[in-house]
Parts: structure tokens; sequence; C-alpha cells
């Protein structure tokens, strides 16, 4: 598949202005829109089925529309929303790279999708040979020796991991107490190590944005189960001294993580197994295309070295002599993390796209997407501050210190008002040791066209009036929205309306 | 583009990258495939499932079921701008998802007859394991009660978890099809499923009445279909109703991605983890949808947040949702009347045949457990040449080994009747 990045962003996309009804207003009595089949089964009465303590009587409340306001409703509501499919989507860290089409008719073939998770392994040999293969692939990619598909998100990878960790410490005699983290991470890592049953340790950057390795070496004992790193880092900077803190935190027996999130990055150019890392998850909906689905669903497989490969989640595929693939939980599995084997129309999505590109094709996303942050970074000088000015991987982080300070321009105008210029915003305030941060991630799928529109709008934009941004977005479906409002008289649900 | 950075080659990107780290010779892979050959290797996989349809009628559930799922939600909830976005964090331009999930959290609890719902859970499992977290939480006590009428994979899920949070789970087994609960423990809640992994209809009310007694949560696992002509576990006292959604909207798709259903009482409110989504307005006093109490999430309070819940199944409650509405108030009555019509239909022709006994005589609903002269992976394997997906079978934790057959709205009575005469010839 040739990766070449498409599309030039001229307009602004048109989005819908005004507010849809919700479907509890649109509902009308005696309107529905369901049929069923034609069975020939005895039309017995509830009664005669369920016991009276245990039968409803008035049926559940829905809503009551024909199939035809129905799908006016949902159309309409999706022209109140944003999405790859419209424009670029520079959100820092998140990789809203363009997610091609074939994967959406690869994982709607309906001898993937029709198929029961309990059918016994002989009706699902082409399933578990596709898990198998996409485990063998992901292992390949990363440099590690075994992998789990069932973790169904990064954060629940994350947690996996940690159990993984835990498990391994235990088996050695002790689980051991802390986890290190550099004060530039994700949320969920420090939230997934609380859940892990460890203490966080926070490591602080260095001047270059990097884990500063002597405070690293401060803080490491034999009660440090592991650390947990991103690499590249929130700050879209490599890890330069990855080998150094990997044989720190091994000299004390703890194990290293990878944070996966950045994994775009370094596709064919470096390996996190390479790097002395213990345990990895991905992210396949950032780096294996799996669209983000407004929010989910995405999916977080974790690999690991040979030395933790026994305690993996199981069952996993394994493929006999005959060639047959068998379930097997592996001898000192932590247990299951899925309900079944994982999110597996998102397995099989990403499995399409790596076939589709490729060991070579991989390698061009990298280098690619670290291009086009480049290009942008270099761009942006003199326009933003660039805290860390130097060479970035597949994103950057820019922001409007200045700019406030001189006139007042804070990174949640620039971002409301890039929203008006027809793109979406980056990522603000985060990481949070950047005052007034934007972080940006073009990926790879922007032509040199969009970057080119896209650098245009924000000097446009830190060449206007500050005032000014304040009051935008104006030509979005709706405006900025009153959130303290949201929270303090909470309407969860349309019943919750005084 | 390089020339703009001063650069002469595409190498010098990854200067900070240390030499000893790089891969010289790139991936160990093959080359990439155009757009028809990759989609020919996807086929080619496809091809080796027997998937269910007319040459592999389904007739197992277990917590994955075989219902219809209309074009219009695979047309609408499916539509890109939908599939392509992310998480709602600029809602200027995410009102189609914000509204879609707050139209998704009011159903939810309709069907729950709860206050608030989150806007999904990764599955079943998932949704359980923040019950407890929630209930672990509120209580400040670290055992749960937990029934063996759960799901098994999804107490396997618990279990792991534990590991890390140090819970302690009392398994309640069950005899006769309902759990039998000890009457002289303090935990923080009791977990149950309505109806059962056996199909069974627990007592609810008993297990509130417990729960009262000792001061703990009611935490129910119920089936969204079911729903439609069972009481909700709202109206039996529930303080949190956690579920699989797979069924409304989703198909069986190998196990994933499934929807985890999460809702609660408001008094519960600032412990729901996940994303919550809010009605609000705009700077112009315009309706408008935002996430809210954001304060509870991982990415502002860190290790002291409750969960880590970042990414979870939008797409997927969009398109429970969609079929929800598409059912509607009728509709999801019908549908599980028809659900119940089919399992009463089949249960009744099998437990006619010498050899074929229920596993216990509770009221079932739409899935039912018999126990047959040869365990139920044989019967299974033997129906698979007969044409039919015959169930999931039980484990040693039901007592004698049985299988577990569920019926969907989508089977016939000639399906059903084929099914009997196959079942007749293969456990003998």
């Amino acid at each position: 598949m040739s990766p070449s990045a498409g599309g030039r962003a001229t307009s602004a996309p048109i989005m819908g202005r005004d507010a849809e009804p919700t479907l509890f207003e649109l509902s009308a009595p005696g309107r529905r829109a369901a049929s069923f089949r034609t069975t020939g089964v005895p039309e017995w009465t509830p009664a005669e089925l369920v016991p009276g303590e245990h039968l409803r009587g008035d049926p559940a409340p829905i809503a009551e529309v024909s199939e035809r306001d129905l799908v006016a409703h949902f159309t309409r509501l999706s022209h109140r929303q944003y999405s790859v499919d419209l424009g670029a989507y520079p959100l820092g860290s998140c990789t809203m790279k363009y997610n091609p089409k074939l994967c959406d008719d690869a994982a709607s073939l309906p001898g993937l999708t029709d198929v029961h998770p309990a059918a016994p392994a002989p009706l699902t040999q082409g399933w578990m040979e596709l898990l198998a293969q996409l485990e063998e692939a992901l292992c390949r990619i990363t440099g590690m020796h075994a992998a789990t598909l069932q973790p169904p998100a990064g954060a629940a990878g994350e947690l996996t991991g940690l159990l993984l960790m835990r498990a391994w410490h235990e088996e050695h005699g002790n689980p051991r107490r802390k986890v290190v983290i550099p004060d530039s991470a994700h949320g969920t890592n420090p939230a997934s190590v609380t859940l892990g049953g460890y203490e966080t340790v926070t490591v602080p950057s260095d001047r270059r944005g990097l884990v500063d390795v002597a405070a690293l070496r401060e803080r490491l004992d034999d009660d440090v189960a592991g650390i947990m790193l991103t690499n590249p880092n929130t700050l879209g900077l490599f890890e330069e001294d990855i080998a150094e803190i990997a044989a720190a935190v091994h000299e004390v027996g703890g194990l290293l993580y990878y944070d996966g999130a950045n994994l775009n990055a370094i596709l064919g150019v470096t390996r996190p197994g390479d790097m002395g890392f213990d345990i990895v998850h991905m992210n396949l909906h950032k780096t294996f295309a799996v669209p983000h689905g407004g929010g989910g669903p995405g999916a977080g497989p974790v690999a690991v070295s040979e030395r933790l490969a026994p305690y993996l989640p199981g069952p996993r595929p394994v493929v006999g002599d005959d060639g047959a693939y068998r379930w097997e939980t592996p001898p000192k599995s932590i247990g299951r993390v899925h309900s079944w084997h994982g999110n597996a129309l998102a397995l099989a999505r990403a499995y399409s796209y790596i076939l589709a590109n490729g060991g070579d094709g991989l390698r061009r996303v990298a280098e690619a997407a670290v291009l086009n942050a480049n290009w942008l970074r270099t761009r942006l000088r003199g326009i933003y501050d660039l805290p860390y000015d130097r060479p970035a991987m597949h994103e950057f982080v820019a922001s409007t210190s200045t700019l406030k300070k001189g006139k007042g321009l804070r990174a949640l105008d620039v971002a409301k008002r890039l929203l008006e210029e027809g793109f979406h915003a980056p990522t603000v305030y985060f990481p949070l040791i950047v005052d007034e941060a934007l972080m940006i991630e073009p990926t790879e799928t922007e032509s040199l066209q969009t970057l080119e529109a896209l650098g245009d709008a924000l000097e446009r934009i830190a060449g206007g009036d500050a005032e000014d941004a304040r009051h935008a977005p104006r030509t979005t479906p709706v405006r900025r929205v009153d959130e303290a409002r949201a929270a303090r008289q909470l309407i969860p649900t349309w019943d919750a309306r005084e | 583009m390089l020339r703009f950075l001063g650069m002469s080659s595409l190498d010098e990107l990854f200067a900070s990258v240390p030499e000893a780290l790089r891969l010289a010779a790139g991936l160990d892979m093959a080359d990439g495939l155009s757009e028809p050959d990759t989609l020919d290797a996807m086929e080619r996989l496809a091809e080796r499932n027997r998937r269910a349809g007319r040459e592999l009628v389904c007739f197992a559930g277990g917590g994955a079921y075989d219902h219809e799922v209309p074009a219009t939600v695979r047309r609408v909830a499916f539509r890109s701008e939908f599939v392509t976005a992310y998480t709602p964090y600029q809602p200027e331009v995410a009102q189609g998802v914000l509204q879609a999930l707050f139209e998704y959290q009011t159903l939810l609890c309709r069907l729950t007859g709860m206050e608030v719902a989150n806007a999904s859970l990764y599955d079943g499992a998932s949704a359980c394991v923040e019950a407890v977290n929630l209930a672990v939480a509120a209580t400040g006590r670290q055992t749960v009660l937990l029934s063996d009428g759960v799901n098994p994979n999804w107490r396997q899920v618990l279990e792991t978890f534990a590991a890390g949070t140090g819970h302690d789970y009392v398994r309640c087994q069950i005899a006769n099809g309902v759990t039998r609960w000890p009457d002289d423990a303090q935990p923080a809640a009791l977990l149950v499923q309505y109806p059962n992994h056996v199909g069974c209809l627990e007592d609810l009310a008993a297990a509130r009445q417990l729960a009262d007694n000792a001061g703990a949560l009611l935490l129910v696992a119920f089936d969204p279909v079911a729903a439609g002509l069972l009481h909700s576990p709202g109206h039996f006292g529930a303080d949190v109703v956690v579920g699989e959604g797979q069924p409304f909207g989703t198909p069986m798709s190998f196990g994933g991605p499934y929807l985890g259903l999460f809702a609660c009482k408001r008094d519960h409110v600032r412990r729901v983890p996940g994303r919550l989504v809010g009605e609000t307005v705009d700077a112009d006093g315009r309706r408008a949808y935002v996430t809210t109490l954001r304060t509870r999430e991982q990415d502002i309070r860190r290790e002291k947040a409750s969960s880590n819940v970042c990414t979870n199944q939008t797409l997927i409650a969009v398109a429970c949702a969609v079929q929800l509405a598409w059912l509607g108030t009728d509709g999801l009555r019908e549908l599980a009347l028809r659900c119940a019509r089919g399992t009463r239909y089949t249960r009744d022709a099998l437990l006619a045949m010498d050899g074929v006994d229920p596993l216990s005589d509770a009221p079932v609903f739409r899935e039912f457990a018999v126990t047959t002269p040869v365990p139920g992976d044989v019967v299974v394997e033997r129906m698979a040449e007969e044409g039919f997906l015959a169930g999931v079978p039980l484990g040693d934790e039901y007592g004698e080994r049985g299988l577990l057959i569920s019926v969907t709205e989508r089977r016939t009575r000639d399906e059903i009747d084929a099914f009997v005469g196959a079942f007749e010839k293969v456990i003998r």
C-alpha cells in the first residue's frame, strides 16, 4: 500500500448549525422501525412464560420512531461531528491518522463477524490463525517474544502489564511496592499503577525534556518493581539515554514497561525490545489505524520478553505440528483480562493494516510522521514558543506562554480559533510540565498542502486579536460550552431534566 | 520538505535514536500488499471459520448472542463521522457523538431503572470489575460475595484484577439454579447475574434484603434483552447495574468489540468510572452536551483516580442506541418475548427426550442448561457436523457437565425442530 498523504484543507467543513432534537422529543406514540423474522414458534403470552414476580407491567419506555425519523436523526447528529474523514486532526499523543477504508471491509467479512467466541477451535481456525499471526507481527515490530491480544484498550494493556510485573516479582520473592513514572506521563499511567497495587514515584524531566537519569538513580532501589516509559516521550522526544536507563532499572531487579502510545514514530526504525524493555503495550487504534470511534473501541495488546511469556493472560492461540490451532493458557498466567479474546474486529483491522503496509510501508509511516511533525515545528518557530526546540519525532509541543504574557492569548483560545479555521484542535495543557501547552501531531497521512494550511492558520491566530479569540469558535455547531454548569447542575439523562 | 528542515536524507530525522538501537535492515516482515491482495488474504482467513448462519445454526449464548442487526444500525451507526472521530474533548465540534451518548445514557437508565449511566466500558467483565471497585470505595470494605451464577469468564477477569486491588471474593455456589448466599457476611457488595449464567432467574428481592442487612451494595449484571419483559434491576433495589450490551447492534464478532454497560444510583455519581456526558448550554444559551464531572477521570486525578479507563467503546454504545431506538418500546418487549418463546419451545422438546434433564427447575428466560448422556463438549462437536452450534459447554462448577443452550428471536420453528432431531441422534 502506498502511504501517500493526500487532500488539501481548502475550507472549513460544513457542519450542522441547528440543534437536533433528542430521540425522546422525536418520539411519537405508535411509530416503530422494528421488524422480526417469521418463525412459526408458538405464541405463548408473557404470563405463560415468566413467573409473575419477575414480569414487568408496563414495557420499558424506549422511544417510538419510524426508520425514516431514526435515520434522519442520527445522520443530522453525524453532521454535527468533526472526524478524520472530514479533515486534519492534529491531536498530540492521539495519532489521529486517516484510517484506510480497506480495513473497514476486511473487518466486515461475514466469516469474521458471524463467529461465536465460544465456538470450538476446529470451527474457528481462521480467526485463531489471524490472531496468532497478529501476535507474531506485533512481536517482530516491537522486538518482543510473545504477546496477548486480550486487553481492549491502552489503559487495559497498562494494567495487564503491571499485573505481569507483579506476578513476576511475586514469583521472585517479593511483589515490591513502587513504580517509577516520568512527570510527563499520560494520566492513565499513574491510575494504572494504583490499580496494580503499586505506589507512583515520579521522576522529573531534565532541561532537555528527557528523563533526568541522575534523579532516576536516586529513586531506584530494590523496592522498585519497574518503570513505565513512553519513547518517544509525550514531548515528542526520543529518550536518548534509554540504554543507560534500562541498565540502571535492571540492576535493581526492576522491569521496564513501554507505553506504546507513541510507537508510530519508531516503526521499522528501532524496537522497544532492543532498547531493553520487558513489557510493551500497543494502541492499535493509534499506530495501526483502527479508527477511534468517538472514544473507542481500541485495542491494547501487550508483548513481553521471553522470561515474562509464562505469565501472559490466556487462553492464547497456539499452532500444533499438524498445523491446527488450539487454545492454551500459559503455565503461570495472571488470568483472563477480557470476556473473550479481546476486541477481535479491531484486531482484524490492525492485521489488515499491517498486511497492506508490510515492513517497508510501516517504516515509511514513521518517516512521514516524523517528517511532517518536524516540518510543522520548524514552520512555527518564532511564532509560538518551542520550549524543547530540538529535532522531534512524530509530535512536538509548542506553547503560547509568550503570547499569553504579551497579549493574553491562551492555548485554549488558539484551540478554539483553530476549530473556526476548519481544523481539529491540538491537545492542550498536556503534558502538564509545559505552560500553555499545544501538543501537535500531524500524523503521516496529511499532505504538505494541509500542513501549509495548518501552519498558515496557526500563524494567523498567533498574529490575531487575543480578545477576539476568546469569543471563538463562532462557526461551529455550538459555541463554547458551559462546563461548570454541566458539573454543577448535573443532567446525565433526558429524564433528569427539570 | 527535507530541504526546509536543512536535512539531506530521511535518516537524519532519526538522529536522536542512538546508532546502536537502529534497525539496520528494517523490520523482518514481508513487504506491503495492494488492497485487493490484502482483502484476498483476509478472505482466505475468514473462509477458514465456520460462520453462524444457515450452515451452522446458532444456539450458543453464554454472553454472546446471535441477534438480528438491522440494516439501519449498520448504515447509520457506522457513518464515518462516528467511526473516525476522536474522544469528544472539543465539544464545539463533537455534538454528534456527545448527543448520541447522552441518548444512550438515557436509554440505559430506562432499561436498568437507574439514574446515571456512563458512556460505556469495554465489556461485561470490565463493567463487573468497575462495579466492584465502586462498591469497595463506597463501603471501605474489601470482601465481595460473588455468585457462581455470574458468567465464568467474567469471574476470571474479576479474580485477575483483584491481584492488584487486593479485593477478596467469596464464592457463592448455586443450588437448583439460584445463588445460595451466606447470611453471616459483612461484604462490600453482592454481585449477582440476572438471569444468571445457567439461564435461571435469581431472587433479587432476597439478595436486596441480604444486602440491606449487611450494609452492602447490590450489584446486578443484567441481560438488556431480558429487560423487555422482566422487571428492571432497579425495581428490586440494585445500587449498580452492569451488563454486556452486545445483543443490541453488535454481531458476535468472535467476542469483540462488545459493550460494557454501567449504570447506578445517583448517590454514586462521583465514583462512576469512565466518561459521563451531561447537558448544558453554550455561550449563546443554546442546548449543548459535554463530558462532565471530569475531575473523576484519570487524566486529571492521575494516581488518585479510582479507574484508569480512557478509551472506551463509544461507537458500540452509539450502535446500541440506534438499535434500541429501532426496536422502540414495543419492539423491545416483542424481542424479549420472541426469545422467551423460542427458549420454551426448544426446552420443552429437549426435555421430552430420555436422558436429557434440566440442570435445575428454576424459571428460565432465554437460555437454559441441560445434562445429557454424553458430555456437553461432545454434543457440540457432533452437532457441528449436523449443521448446528449447539451451545456452550458448562464447567464443573455447575455440577454434572452440562450444556447451555440459547434461543434468540432469529430461530424459526423449522430450525428448532431440526435441531431437536439432530440432538436426539447425537446424545446416544
